[in-house]
């Protein structure tokens, strides 16, 4: 595309992307870091990654600044305008993100003295992999206005969804063999929700990519595979 | 007295995306080319002015838009060397037929230019004086068309007291309503405006486009615009003009947000040149 006539124009937007591009790589940092600290039952490293959400913050916040000014000053039109609008979406779904990953290592502090078992654990940094995997392609996709990598990415979240719930079933079974296991399950659902929702939100930015490129929102419906809304405890006939 | 803030006029409005289906076509424009001379300056256009609604045209300096809205009300015949080629009707009525009874028609197509240019006479001289043209009426039936004319424009109030001043004492925002008022006195069924705020300062131009959704209701409207925020604003649709062509038509809406042609998005997103 040509540059605009008014070159301090597009130097702000290539500095609103830029940012943008900053605040994904936080936010990837922290889920892989909440997660580890999890997994490692690493106090000292969750506290890091509680402190560090607030670099995530400042970030959306000075975006939507950027934002705002940008358009007060410039009036953009149609890719323009879908540029910056799709800037803000994105840094609030990655500010979200970030809070989700507080969030994680928030129970991490919580859970010192327990001792979930490796196998939940591994659950958990199964879907952990994938959402990283989801976030770091999605945002690619954003950067280089790939269509193609942006809808691999708004297919993929059903695997995601999978993933916790059979995380969830395990959860529920652990819980109803010993009531000493419930604390854990507890923070370890969340933990697993949390993911899960990570995962909506890089979906969310896939569809704000396609937006940016085609001008219009996708057309189909969502594929979704979490059904943790129906998951029940195993009765004795399931087991 | 309280100070008005003068806003920012604000960007590109949404509104719901109409489309052509059902709406009546007034102004039918196909195949038209115009000539200055060896010069062609349309090349074969072809678009429809919706009734009651308006339609913008936008594009680079030279592109045709001031001579395609010259062409609706047959404005060029006044000059030598200058001819179009091609159809356009008014009401599925041939606007470029040589029978055509050029004053009705210029009557029926009003047109307010960039610059005001009020009649050097009284407010309401300015008014009356193309009413009589047309229509024999005791004075008081006068009176009510100047005064009604000039409420359309929404101006009376501000002339009420002043009825006989001389039109050219009017602030240049006054004097382009006056003018819009002048306009609509002769009961025209098309308002041409070509870059009508051009000259004007922020105040005014909304005052006029607030004008132009009221005066849609009753009249097509086509305006010529540099302005793409005001085109964004006040239009149902916009066509995209360039080097004597008609690069894209559409829903305001849609040309905006997301145009269709590469040209159309260079242009309102100041990549042009």
């Amino acid at each position: 595309m040509t540059d605009h006539t008014i070159r301090a124009f597009d130097s702000e937007l290539q500095g609103l992307f830029r940012m943008v591009a900053e605040m994904g790589g936080h936010a990837e940092k922290q889920i892989a870091e909440s997660v580890n600290a999890l997994a490692k039952r690493d106090t000292a490293l969750a506290q890091r990654v509680i402190a560090a959400d607030a670099e995530i913050d400042n970030l959306q916040r000075e975006i939507e600044e950027k934002a705002v000014l940008t358009i007060a000053r410039r009036q953009p039109m149609a890719v323009d305008l879908r540029d910056i609008v799709g800037a803000l979406r994105l840094a609030n779904d990655l500010e979200r993100i970030g809070d989700l990953a507080k969030n994680i290592a928030k129970r991490v502090v919580a859970l010192n003295g327990e001792f979930p078992p490796p196998k939940l654990i591994r659950g958990v940094e199964h879907m952990t992999d994938l959402v990283l995997e989801q976030l770091k392609l999605v945002l690619d996709a954003y950067a280089r206005r790939d269509i193609n990598k942006a809808m691999a990415v708004w297919r993929g979240d059903q695997e995601i969804d999978a993933v916790c719930t059979s995380v969830f079933r395990e959860l529920l079974t652990y819980m109803m063999e010993d009531p000493r296991n419930i604390t854990f399950c507890i923070h370890l659902m969340f933990c697993a929700k949390n993911i899960e929702r990570m995962g909506d939100h890089a979906t969310n930015i896939a569809e704000t990519v396609h937006y940016i490129i085609e001008g219009q929102p996708i057309a189909d419906k969502r594929p979704k595979g979490d059904t943790t809304t129906i998951a029940a405890v195993p009765t004795a006939v399931d087991r | 007295m309280s100070v008005t803030s003068i806003d920012t006029p604000a960007p590109a409005v949404f509104r719901t995306p109409m489309s052509a289906e059902g709406l009546a076509e007034k102004v039918s424009v196909r195949s038209l080319d115009f000539y200055y001379g060896g010069h062609q300056a349309l090349k074969d256009i072809n678009v429809s002015l919706y009734e009651n609604k308006v339609t913008a045209f936008i594009g680079p300096s030279g592109c045709g838009k001031s001579t395609l809205l010259r062409v609706l009300n047959r404005m060029y015949d006044l000059y030598p060397n200058q001819r179009a080629t091609g159809h356009v009707t008014l009401d599925n009525e041939d606007i470029l037929a040589g029978a055509q009874d050029l004053n009705l028609l210029r009557a029926k197509v009003g047109m307010v230019f960039q610059k005001p240019t009020p009649f050097p006479m009284s407010i309401y001289e300015n008014i009356a004086f193309g009413i009589r043209l047309y229509e024999k009426m005791p004075k008081s039936e006068l009176d009510d068309r100047v005064k009604r004319c000039l409420e359309r424009a929404a101006l009376w109030d501000e002339v009420k007291d002043k009825i006989d001043a001389n039109g050219l004492s009017l602030s240049g925002g006054q004097q382009q309503r006056l003018c819009i008022a002048r306009t609509v006195a002769v009961r025209p069924e098309v308002i041409l405006l070509d870059e009508p705020c051009s000259a004007l300062d922020p105040i005014s131009t909304a005052k006029i486009e607030e004008l132009i959704d009221e005066l849609k209701e009753d009249y097509t409207i086509a305006i010529v615009t540099h302005n793409m925020q005001q085109a964004a604003r006040v239009s149902d649709f916009t066509a995209f003009m360039y080097l004597g062509e008609l690069v894209e038509f559409g829903d305001t809406t849609r040309i905006f947000t997301s145009p269709n042609d590469r040209r159309t998005q260079d242009y309102i997103t100041g990549r042009f040149g």
